[in-house]
């Protein structure tokens, strides 16, 4: 055994090497640059010598670009969707987590807008969403309040540019949180259901005290995934608001794009970046830190 | 008993109809003249058209170059999935079960840039691809996502918790880490590279950002940016559109109802091992 020490080493970094060029080519080193360009005054068929401007763009994307309103917009996403996808989820999961005739087919439905193309979906939403009385969502709203929903056009109405998005992403991403959260359900074993309803404990109890502790790492896990894609939201915005009216629905990644490639202004895109990155890392920390509590305490 | 039965079904029936019924829609108004797909979305005719046709899809082969688009995608998912599979495979089980000097550092590593997400990298990369002159093609819609550190992850730790005895029985019998690992450790780990591949393709296939900032030629481009563009292309036909959505759908659609088991392990077990 002593020998194979040694005869591994070259066929380990034989191995680890396509994997490793990868990463460092196309992540790594980007990422450095992204740190680095943040820094000058780079930008896209500019005649000016590259010259670094220090701290200059992250002042100037704060005071002069959309960015706090996208930082807010997002943090508004994020405190809407992730509670309501986390419990409409939890909800289909433990719909779904009984002998059922149809079960699967119930779990097929509900997944299906996770494997659509969002492009495709923002592109039906729109229709979904179209103005007038004629529109689905404002037909489908009369109908439910009898007449007394005054019909609206929610992408370019500045109160509901948002929400609609909103609204899209979490018709498209509940599934995601359904199918975690199930295999979470099934691994709690059914002696502790047993146990506690020989204790007296009724459904809501059981609920409460059996099956919310045994989904606490599935839940985390959604929650920190979810809060991280509320700040990734691109496409839906690009497609079906364009950030607008008056960036009602701008996001972080939509202000990235518009400054560095609609506008050119490369290094300020830049900065956009690494501001984005410095809060995701902030909500990664918070993930590890929650999963290393519970190692403690178990 | 019933009654509880009863409550469940009425609640499943009710979420089944949000789910549902966008997609009906689509099917549906792929299906009808253009004019009348926003006309009728306000009545119950959305959902029950009074006549069908295929012209919207003969419209789409005939405005935009889908067969294009629908190669392109094919090509640039294949490329993902296929080599994404076979590096991440090779790294996770470098990381799991081989003894060397810098795995340690390695593992570390691929831990550590598990955190990057592609937004906060996609402009400089494109700006260091652009320098290399390096843009427009399928290829560089692919190659900078083949390492993926959560395959790497995915692929470490079921190797990780693969039976030990297979492998020492090869390599007692005198095969190579390489021969182990194709002959022996391959066979065993089809759940673990059926899960990979779906998640990489799920990833990818709605691949939107990318290939945004990188193409500019229809004939390389997939299919999020041809229905993207489709929906801006005048004049606004919406059934066309529809038509586009249903075909773009299709092929994920069938890979899903043939290998929907391993869609929900695949997703699953990236938030079990989260």
């Amino acid at each position: 055994m002593h020998r194979a020490r040694f005869t591994e080493a070259p066929a380990a970094w034989l191995l680890m090497t396509p994997a490793l060029v990868g990463l460092m080519l196309f992540l790594l080193l980007p990422f450095a640059l992204a740190v680095v360009l943040s820094f000058t005054n780079l930008r896209m068929a500019s005649p000016l010598p590259l010259e670094f401007v220090g701290l200059a763009n992250y002042t100037l994307a704060f005071q002069e670009t959309a960015l706090p309103r996208a930082l807010l917009n997002n943090l508004l996403f994020a405190l809407v969707v992730v509670p309501a996808q986390t419990a409409l989820g939890l909800a289909l999961a433990v719909l779904l987590d009984r002998p059922l005739r149809g079960r699967t087919v119930f779990r097929t439905l509900f997944f299906l807008p996770v494997v659509f193309p969002l492009s495709l979906i923002a592109v039906v939403w729109v229709l979904i969403f179209a103005p007038g009385p004629d529109g689905l969502l404002n037909a489908a709203l009369g109908v439910l309040s009898f007449g007394l929903w005054e019909p609206r056009d929610f992408l370019n109405d500045p109160h509901w540019a948002l929400p609609a998005v909103m609204l899209t992403s979490i018709w498209q991403g509940v599934g995601f949180q359904m199918i975690v959260l199930l295999a979470g359900l099934q691994a709690i074993p059914r002696q502790l259901y047993e146990a506690a309803a020989v204790d007296g404990a009724g459904r809501w109890r059981q609920f409460l005290h059996v099956t919310l502790p045994g989904l606490r790492n599935p839940l985390i896990f959604v929650v920190i995934v979810t809060t991280i894609l509320s700040f990734r939201v691109f496409d839906q915005v690009r497609i079906m608001t364009r950030g607008g009216p008056q960036d009602a629905s701008n996001t972080v990644i939509h202000e990235m794009v518009r400054t560095a490639f609609d506008q050119g202004h490369v290094a300020m895109g830049a900065a956009m970046s690494v501001v984005f990155f410095v809060v995701i890392l902030g909500i990664a920390l918070a993930q590890r830190r929650l999963l290393r509590q519970r190692g403690e305490v178990s | 008993m019933l009654l509880r039965a009863v409550l469940a079904y009425a609640l499943l029936l009710a979420f089944t109809l949000v789910f549902i019924a966008p997609v009906l829609f689509m099917i549906i108004g792929s299906l009808k003249p253009d004019e009348l797909v926003l006309a009728e979305a306000g009545s119950l005719r959305a959902f029950l058209p009074e006549s069908v046709s295929p012209d919207n899809y003969r419209a789409v082969f005939e405005r935009v170059p889908f067969g294009a688009y629908l190669l392109s995608s094919l090509i640039v998912n294949g490329l993902i999935v296929g080599l994404g599979l076979l590096v991440n495979a090779f790294a996770g089980y470098a990381l799991a079960r081989l003894r060397w000097w810098g795995r340690e550092a390695m593992l570390g590593l691929v831990l550590a840039v598990l955190v990057i997400p592609f937004e906060a990298i996609a402009i400089p990369l494109f700006y260091q691809l652009s320098w290399l002159g390096w843009r427009d093609d399928w290829l560089v819609q692919a190659i900078p996502f083949v390492a993926n550190p959560l395959a790497i992850f995915l692929f470490y730790s079921f190797f990780l918790g693969l039976p030990r005895e297979l492998e020492e029985a090869a390599r007692v019998d005198g095969a190579g880490v390489l021969r182990t690992f194709f002959l022996v450790v391959l066979p065993n780990a089809k759940a673990a590279f059926a899960s990979v591949a779906i998640v990489l393709f799920l990833f990818h296939w709605g691949m939107y950002l990318w290939p945004l900032l990188m193409t500019t030629s229809e004939g390389v481009r997939p299919l999020p940016l041809g229905i993207a563009n489709f929906y801006t292309l005048p004049p606004l036909q919406w059934g066309d559109i529809m038509a586009f959505g249903v075909l773009m759908v299709l092929p994920v659609l069938i890979l899903f109802v043939v290998f929907q088991r391993w869609f929900v392990r695949g997703v699953a077990s990236t938030g079990v091992k989260g």
